[in-house]
């Protein structure tokens, strides 16, 4: 059974149980993340929630986990941007 | 079989009963300890950060065990672990943030979705397992570089293939699996670069042959990564990544016997896909949260130190598993079966307030003993050797997260005057960022202790973390019920 979330404006694609970052990984889309201090760019790393590298914003909640955040259907997914803060306007 | 995640969950916002026993890990261990602990007829709450059982080793889709059952070794024993543990109540996707002491034993404190709850019981279990060691090279931080194990999870939990030209590399048995699964899934697998020399293996057949299980496991990779006409090189490493964006090629480096590169033996691999481990780190965050004694094992990581019963330093505080030593899923299973019984007969011996003696049958001993064997063999051939420092440059990152580059590292030690890892880690920042040094933890003692190696304080100095998994605010102010920070 496939669904789609929302990922800066593009359908992404998952199956049942898969996460939000598998699920972009799927769809070739590698980095979602820009560090803080150089403005590298991050994806997946460990994949088990240890290293915290796939940071994203889901539902404008950011600093979630990307590799742990089932996927849902209609989510909305945003790339984030250094610490994650963009949203509180500081 | 498979449990849904609702199976055997009680509801929130309850008072818990105390259980005889908790056991905190879902894996092989945990798995096997509650399975033991429910035969003697303890009452067991099992807590696991994942929404099914398995934990890293038996990872599979949710439900579907079925899809990835090729990816998978001795799956009879894990249906037979699932079976003998349905009796407990399980809290799955629960991630257990501290473990603390209580007036009639121990809480587990444990967030899901954004609630907190604690879990009381007399007698703990910990089996928290590990995740792969990393050691840093040059662009390691690109996307598309994944650990040997992330990219063994998106392919066996959720039947993601990481890239389509892969390269593997770091050291271990595990490097097998991993590049055996990608291949099997359609990824073309460059080459396998094993930075030790295994033919280490066949002088020490005196502690291989008692467990040959696992020889025939080896083989099976081997088979299917000949099949698929993989290359598999020793004394190779990648030493550097490639790529703007993201990976697009590696450096290949031939190593001395001390790690350092062969020089002009240097080649360009295209790749979009990197899996890089270097054995595994166990996670020792709720043991060392109670104060358990610990030591450094022959690989060279911090481990919990345990009794012939798994029992720690700690009364009342079991642990088994990798978080005890590296050894694999079959030596996890078998420590785990010993602790579930005696933390069983520790906690109704408390009931009682008798001590009846444990009884362990000594089969369930000597495959402990044949198993820890065969772990220690596998250390000796396939050490992390100190060379590897050598292929980093000064602005090469060693912690990810806070962006500390191995020069500030070690400017902490030479310049700052660090004398231990905990000071380089305060001075430089490394290991004080997101993950909490548990990804560069290993690497910041390395580095901070120069040519000689990292000492159990050093390593201690980086594996503390009060907090083990990230709370919010909000569930610590309001537990059992608060509603989901937005």
């Amino acid at each position: 059974m496939s669904h789609t979330f929302d990922f800066d404006g593009r359908a992404i694609p998952f199956t049942t149980g898969q996460s939000v970052g598998a699920a972009l990984v799927a769809a070739g889309i590698r980095a979602w993340r820009t560090t803080r201090r150089e403005g590298r760019p991050r994806g997946i790393f460990c994949g088990i929630g240890v290293c915290f590298d796939c940071l994203v914003e889901v539902d404008g909640v950011p600093n979630q986990r990307a590799c742990l955040v089932p996927a849902a259907a209609d989510m909305i997914v945003r790339r984030q941007e250094g610490a994650g803060r963009g949203h509180l306007a500081v | 079989m498979v449990t849904s995640p609702s199976d055997g969950t009680p509801p929130a916002g309850r008072a818990m009963e105390t259980y005889d026993v908790a056991v905190v890990g879902g894996g092989p261990a945990g798995l096997a300890a509650a399975s033991a602990a429910l035969a003697t007829g303890a009452r067991v709450v099992l807590v696991d950060a994942g929404r099914q059982p398995g934990g890293q080793y038996w990872r599979h889709p949710i439900g579907d065990l079925g899809a990835v059952a090729d990816l998978h070794h001795d799956l009879a024993t894990f249906r037979r672990l699932v079976a003998g543990a349905s009796a407990a109540v399980r809290l799955f996707g629960h991630q257990a943030w501290t473990v603390e002491p209580a007036e009639r034993g121990f809480l587990v404190r444990a967030v899901a979705d954004g609630m907190e709850r604690a879990v009381p019981a007399r007698v703990l279990v910990l089996a928290p397992g590990g995740y792969d060691r990393q050691v840093p090279f040059r662009g390691w931080d690109l996307p598309g570089v994944y650990t040997a194990g992330g990219a063994q999870a998106l392919l066996k939990g959720h039947q993601v293939v990481a890239g389509r030209r892969v390269v593997v590399g770091g050291t271990g048995p595990f490097l097998l699996p991993v590049a055996a699964g990608l291949a099997v899934r359609g990824a073309s697998v460059a080459g396998v670069f094993e930075a030790n020399a295994p033919a280490g293996w066949l002088r020490r057949a005196g502690s291989v042959l008692p467990v040959a299980g696992k020889l025939t496991e080896g083989a099976g990779y081997a088979a299917a990564l000949a099949r698929h006409r993989v290359p598999y090189r020793s004394r190779r490493a990648i030493v550097a990544a490639h790529g703007a964006e993201s990976l697009t090629a590696v450096t290949v480096a031939r190593l001395d016997a001390r790690w350092r590169v062969l020089p002009g033996s240097e080649r360009i691999v295209e790749c979009d896909t990197a899996a890089v481990g270097w054995g595994f780190t166990p996670q020792l965050e709720l043991p060392l949260a109670l104060g358990c004694a610990t030591r450094v094992d022959v690989d060279g990581s911090l481990v919990v130190a345990v009794d012939d019963l798994q029992r720690t330093s700690v009364p009342g505080v079991y642990v088994a598993g990798e978080a005890c030593g590296i050894g694999g899923a079959p030596l996890a299973v078998a420590e785990g079966e010993i602790a579930g019984r005696a933390a069983a007969n520790a906690a109704t011996a408390a009931n009682a307030a008798g001590q009846p003696a444990v009884v362990v049958p000594s089969r369930l001993r000597r495959r402990r003993r044949a198993l820890r064997r065969f772990a220690a063999a596998m250390h000796e051939v396939h050490p992390v050797r100190d060379g590897w420092q050598t292929w980093l440059g000064e602005d090469t990152l060693v912690c990810r997260c806070e962006e500390v580059t191995a020069g500030e590292v070690r400017a902490a030690v030479d310049e700052l005057g660090a004398t231990d890892a905990r000071t380089a880690k305060l001075l430089s920042r490394a290991g004080m960022g997101w993950c909490q040094g548990r990804v560069c933890g290993y690497a910041t003692a390395c580095v901070a202790a120069g040519s000689g190696r990292p000492v159990e304080a050093d390593l201690r100095g980086v594996a503390e973390r009060p907090i083990a998994a990230p709370i919010t605010l909000s569930a610590l102010a309001n537990p059992e019920g608060a509603p989901r920070q937005q």
